[in-house]
């Protein structure tokens, strides 16, 4: 069944944007649980819909208006981002209200020809050509690199920001770029669970590991691990199977962070 | 013998609100002084100042012979009364090893250095008795025990000023002596300076060099004999304050303005 899966191009593209996908989704993943910005994750999420929406409307190709909208509302949430606690997710909630209604109009204004709402929303992996892979593959090795300069600053900074920024951790900074870090994987990340499906991988790997290990650095590679495994097998369930990958990729995902929470209450 | 903390005539304002001024403040190595006062006097905006994360309205601070920003490396900073999340599965040590590493770009590998670095932070840990539970998720630990972590970080960088805000707060009354009896024994055995806000003098006047009495608009520094009387406080808050000693030793201040009593009646 292998062979033949990988005898069609559309699905080795798939494996491969999959791949990239998952290691950035579960690296960048579990920074974002142990800042607590999931709500901020999901909403850079969301962003990605009315983007790659417009971006056909403009007769522009969709992943463009990932990367665009995904990277400016991330600019524009770190504009509130030292603001209460409150007010920033009140503004947060906002954009991502105003996001998906924009998404929803570029849709309409495109009459209909648009059929691939659906997979906008909930993912798909049909149709990644080689360009987005080579894109994905390019964005994801600055994002790693970035990932790993910053690592133990970014750690810090995370945990405990006042002791961080005593000890000469350029912690806003940190914060700022966290956040860019965050709009181009969660732009990366849409293209394949679709903007409303991004929890998927981006948090439930994340939340697993956290269970599994209480080390930063095991954790971080389980949560890597986590959403490969998931991602692979997702894609090819959902090449042999009539449901959307969409589907396969949450319930695998949120199987294994049951099996996760099994395991560390055993262990407890 | 360099002085670890000198401030000459120093005044500080924020946001155009004077809190205090005239404050003359020596700390030797190996001294102990603690920083008393009412609520938003600016105690904690005092070890700002000395971070150099703040600036001076008039006067001028001196750090181990330097500028703030230049003695970063040889200062602890414990911030004010952190509580880790129950949902902070990070171990203890790791926790601690962000004190010694964590403002350092990159990330660790594992190796000779990482070795070194882990028996560091378990020597650490060793030093202030949390080894039994520094393997532990900080989330999961109590007051005390993540304070006592918290301290084992402040020190990561062998400090030879330690400025600690409000260590004793919210922990139980065995911990707050225990706690002062672990940060005098830092003082005699390694000549490390100490700094410290509290709200209550109480359960570290035993160990006292010196103590610093912050009121708006003025400060007094000296022994805790000859600064927590009813005269001093009298004349520097200019309202009626009586100092009473309680048969144990411990002293009561009645009278205080817009402040609770240094000790007892703060946890309503």
């Amino acid at each position: 069944m292998l062979s033949e899966m990988f005898s069609f191009p559309f699905m080795v593209n798939a494996y491969r944007a999959g791949t990239i996908v998952a290691v950035l989704a579960g690296a960048v993943g579990y920074l974002m649980v142990l800042r607590q910005q999931s709500f901020v994750g999901h909403t850079l999420s969301a962003v990605g819909f009315p983007g790659a929406a417009g971006a056909l409307l403009l007769g522009l190709t969709a992943p463009l208006g990932y990367y665009a909208f995904c990277l400016v509302a991330a600019l524009v949430i770190s504009r509130v981002h030292h603001a209460e606690r409150s007010a920033q997710a009140a503004v947060v909630g906002t954009v991502q209200a105003f996001a998906l209604a924009s998404g929803y109009l570029f849709v309409v204004l495109y009459k209909g020809v648009l059929s691939g709402t659906t997979a906008l929303l909930f993912g798909s992996f049909l149709g990644i050509t080689s360009t987005q892979v080579v894109v994905m593959a390019g964005v994801a090795t600055v994002l790693l690199t970035a990932l790993v300069i910053l690592g133990r600053p970014l750690l810090f900074a995370s945990l405990d920001p006042d002791a961080a920024r005593a000890a000469g951790v350029p912690v806003a900074l940190l914060d700022l770029l966290f956040l860019l870090l965050l709009g181009a994987t969660a732009a990366g990340v849409v293209q394949i669970t679709g903007s409303l499906m991004v929890f998927t991988l981006l948090v439930l790997p994340a939340a697993a590991a956290r269970e599994l290990s209480c080390r930063p650095g095991r954790a971080l590679a389980t949560s890597i691990l986590i959403a490969l495994l998931v991602t692979w097998t997702a894609l090819a369930v959902a090449y042999s199977s009539p449901y959307p990958l969409g589907f396969w990729l949450s319930t695998l995902a949120f199987g294994t962070f049951l099996a996760a929470k099994a395991v560390s209450r055993v262990r407890a | 013998m360099t002085a670890a903390l000198e401030l000459r005539a120093g005044a500080l304002a924020v946001g155009g609100r004077l809190l205090w001024s005239e404050l003359e403040l020596t700390v030797e190595p190996g001294e102990f002084l603690a920083v008393l006062g009412p609520n938003g006097v600016g105690k904690s905006s005092l070890l700002n100042v000395v971070l150099g994360l703040r600036q001076l309205q008039r006067g001028e601070v001196t750090v181990l012979g330097g500028a703030p920003r230049d003695a970063v490396d040889r200062v602890g900073y414990l911030p004010q009364r952190r509580n880790f999340d129950p949902s902070v599965r990070i171990r203890g040590l790791d926790i601690v090893r962000l004190g010694v590493d964590g403002h350092r770009w990159g990330v660790p590998f594992p190796g000779r250095a990482s070795r070194e670095t882990w028996r560091w932070v378990r020597e650490l840990v060793d030093d202030v008795g949390a080894s039994a539970y520094a393997d532990r998720p900080i989330g999961q630990l109590s007051g005390g025990e993540q304070q006592r972590l918290l301290i084992a970080q402040a020190l990561a960088r062998r400090p030879e000023l330690l400025l600690l805000d409000e260590p004793l707060d919210s922990l139980d009354l065995p911990n707050q002596a225990a706690v002062a009896q672990l940060v005098s024994k830092l003082c005699t055995e390694r000549g490390v300076a100490v700094v410290m806000v509290a709200h209550d003098v109480n359960p570290i006047l035993p160990y006292l060099d010196k103590v610093t009495y912050l009121a708006p608009g003025g400060a007094a520094c000296g022994t805790p004999q000859d600064v927590i009387t009813s005269e001093t406080l009298t004349g520097l808050f200019g309202v009626s304050i009586e100092v009473l000693r309680a048969s144990d030793g411990r002293l009561v201040v009645v009278g205080q303005p817009e402040a609770p009593a240094l000790h007892g009646d703060r946890h309503h």
